[in-house]
């Protein structure tokens, strides 16, 4: 193995010395895993993600990852990092797309499970028709799954929040995974500086045992423990038994939130908070959405931004506060459904404020003109 | 398994289950026990709920008392059956999802060496024949074709017995099963043959017809899993409530097909493996 001093997470992320390079979004998933002190990483084809596992692969050739190999499909990837996770390690894996769709079965169970799996999801559309363009669909379905969520716009965001994930999903009162999201090729694919930390620092070791649920090693007890054992008998404890489980998943991802706002710095960033319009998106869409803003502005119309970076938990009590003051929101999405549009309107007190658009899909990119359409005609 | 882990704390012997109690006192931890010592220890099996003479019950508990290292031992289950009666189990064990019991195992055989890399982890995956040869057999033969250092046993009962008794890939050709209504068009699915091809160093059928069989080969096959790579097991388990025989004649069933000559217990050993075996069976 690679001879790196392992850090406190705080100093790695917020105060070790960062130096810039010019990488793309694939690279920036290295450089993070690098640091994470990962113990294994399983990986399956699927563009555009096959950069950013398999330079992940050439890591482990050099020493950074301790185990690494090729699964057969994503079902199957998505399984085999359950069973490493339940064995006690630390680890990654990445999809997008119509892997995601593959895999679909063993997301709930992960949260079900408890299992503080960190996974790169690489939107990308899903069939039919087949492409493999950039479309953030498959978060809609992801929604409900009961694993964390969060949106990067940049490298920069998807290289920070890959080392926050490992962080929050292995704190006793969380246990549960974290997705984190980056737009297929405008990230993945595209050359953006990211600041860089120390290559000789990495993330503390993973606890096993500091897991809310027994770690699968017969090197603790209770040794009559099946992961996860069947609850449906027909009686009102058995349906009590399963009801209070999946609300105790609800309650660890609201308990996240705490730990994802120390590391995120909040779960939304708001440019211009005095704005009585704002443009509230995530992922790239908010790349597109400042460029518009910066014309508005200009144009002296007082509109701003909100980021939300954590998509689960959603941050509701913030987007509230600022909605309660605005004329109007603007949900800019990269997918046909608006599922993000749709998460604003069931927290604000006021849905008729968000505009449900601009959406583009099938690959699509968003021209700032878009949004600033719609900008210009609530200013009106 | 650590010594002493497996106690009661002072103060509650007198609350714990009976049960628990005798896991405690009498259990097979460490204690190197194999199915002649059946009858005087706690089994790793309590109560199930699976049906009266069932062949699948049988072959588990008689697969449970065969492991060379139970305190060691981490084993993978999937939907089925058998899934109800792992609960019971006095091991750590994983239910995932249906099929997928091959890829967990991958991945909790390869976690269990980077964590204890001077200490053996047995990794057994026990599933039934729907789970292995029809929906994971993607899985499972994928898992011998990366030479995963795990034992693949099937209790195979030749149908989707939880479900409603419908046919599966080893059933047999003519069976008359739900979603088979006139009958299986194909016939059984030859595993083992399939399990030598994809690299398997040992291989084996039997049934609980025949216990000592029984335990050898999956005695066997878990010491070759150890040192050498992947192996597979394939009892017969004839299911009496799905194909409407008397539960008291399973076994007799079992012995019946065996002289029709339509099941044959069988064995496969690579050349290494043989080396292997050789070396520690003439050391006891």
């Amino acid at each position: 193995m690679i001879d790196q001093k392992i850090v406190d997470p705080d100093y790695l992320l917020f105060e070790a010395p960062r130096t810039s390079e010019y990488i793309t979004g694939s690279e920036a998933v290295r450089e993070a895993i690098k640091r994470a002190n990962v113990d294994m990483a399983i990986a399956y084809p699927i563009t555009p993600q096959s950069e950013s596992m398999h330079l992940v692969g050439d890591i482990y050739a050099q020493g950074y990852v301790k185990e690494y190999f090729r699964g057969e499909n994503e079902f199957a990837v998505m399984s085999s990092v359950a069973g490493a996770s339940m064995a006690g390690v630390r680890v990654f894996t990445a999809t997008g797309g119509p892997g995601t769709m593959r895999a679909f079965e063993v997301f709930p169970t992960w949260a079900g499970a408890r299992l503080p799996i960190v996974c790169a999801f690489m939107t990308r559309g899903v069939n039919s028709p087949l492409t493999i363009q950039p479309d953030t669909i498959e978060m809609a379905y992801l929604l409900e799954t009961g694993i964390l969520m969060l949106h990067a716009e940049n490298s920069q965001d998807l290289h920070d929040m890959l080392l926050m994930a490992f962080m929050v999903a292995e704190k006793t009162d969380v246990h549960i995974p974290v997705g984190v999201f980056a737009d297929g090729f405008f990230v993945t694919h595209t050359r953006d500086k990211v600041n860089m930390l120390p290559e000789d620092c990495k993330l503390p070791s993973y606890d096993p045992y500091s897991a809310p649920v027994p770690v699968m090693d017969m090197e603790n007890v209770p040794v009559r423990q099946m992961r996860d054992p069947f609850v449906m008998k027909s009686n009102f404890i058995s349906y009590a038994a399963h009801a209070s489980w999946q609300q105790e998943i609800d309650a660890a991802a609201e308990r996240s939130r705490k730990y994802l706002n120390h590391y995120l710095g909040g779960l939304i960033d708001v440019e211009h908070e005095d704005a009585d319009i704002f443009i509230a998106t995530s992922g790239t869409a908010v790349s597109q959405s400042r460029e518009a803003i910066a014309i508005a502005r200009e144009e002296g119309i007082n509109v701003g931004l909100i980021k939300i970076k954590s998509i689960r938990p959603f941050p509701r009590e913030e987007i509230c506060a600022l909605a309660s003051r605005a004329k109007g929101i603007i949900v800019p999405e990269f997918n046909r459904v608006g599922w993000l549009a749709k998460e604003i309107c069931n927290v604000i007190d006021e849905p008729r404020k968000v505009v449900r658009g601009p959406r583009v899909f099938g690959g699509m990119t968003m021209p700032p003109e878009l949004i600033l359409a719609e900008i210009r005609r609530i200013h009106q | 398994m650590k010594t002493g882990m497996l106690k009661i704390s002072p103060g509650f012997e007198d609350i714990m289950p009976p049960e628990y109690r005798e896991l405690v006192d009498n259990g097979p931890y460490g204690k190197n026990y194999g199915i002649g010592d059946l009858g005087s220890y706690k089994e790793l099996l309590e109560e199930h709920p699976l049906c009266a003479g069932c062949g699948l019950a049988l072959s588990l508990r008689l697969t449970l008392a065969s492991l060379p290292m139970p305190e060691d031992t981490v084993i993978v289950g999937s939907t089925g059956c058998s899934a109800l009666a792992f609960p019971q189990v006095a091991l750590h064990n994983i239910h995932s999802l249906f099929g997928n019991q091959n890829a967990v195992a991958s991945g909790l055989k390869r976690a269990l060496k980077l964590r204890f890399p001077d200490k053996e982890k047995d990794v057994v995956v026990i599933a039934g024949d729907g789970a292995t040869a029809d929906i994971g057999l993607d899985m499972v033969m994928q898992s011998w074709l990366r030479r995963e250092k795990i034992t693949t046993i099937m209790l195979d009962n030749e149908a989707y017995a939880n479900t409603g008794g419908q046919e599966s890939g080893m059933s047999m050709q003519g069976a008359v099963l739900n979603m088979a209504p006139t009958g299986k068009k194909f016939p059984k699915l030859s595993l083992p043959e399939i399990a030598q091809t994809c690299g398997c160093a040992y291989v084996a059928a039997a049934s609980p017809a025949k216990p000592k069989q029984l335990a050898k080969v999956v005695r066997r096959a878990i010491l070759v899993a150890r040192e050498i790579g992947p192996t597979y097991v394939q009892l017969y388990s004839p299911c009496p409530t799905n194909y409407k025989f008397n539960p008291k004649e399973t076994v007799s069933l079992i012995k019946q097909r065996e002289k029709d000559g339509l099941y044959q217990s069988k064995e496969y050993i690579s050349q290494e493996a043989k080396a292997f075996l050789e070396s520690i069976e003439v050391k006891k």
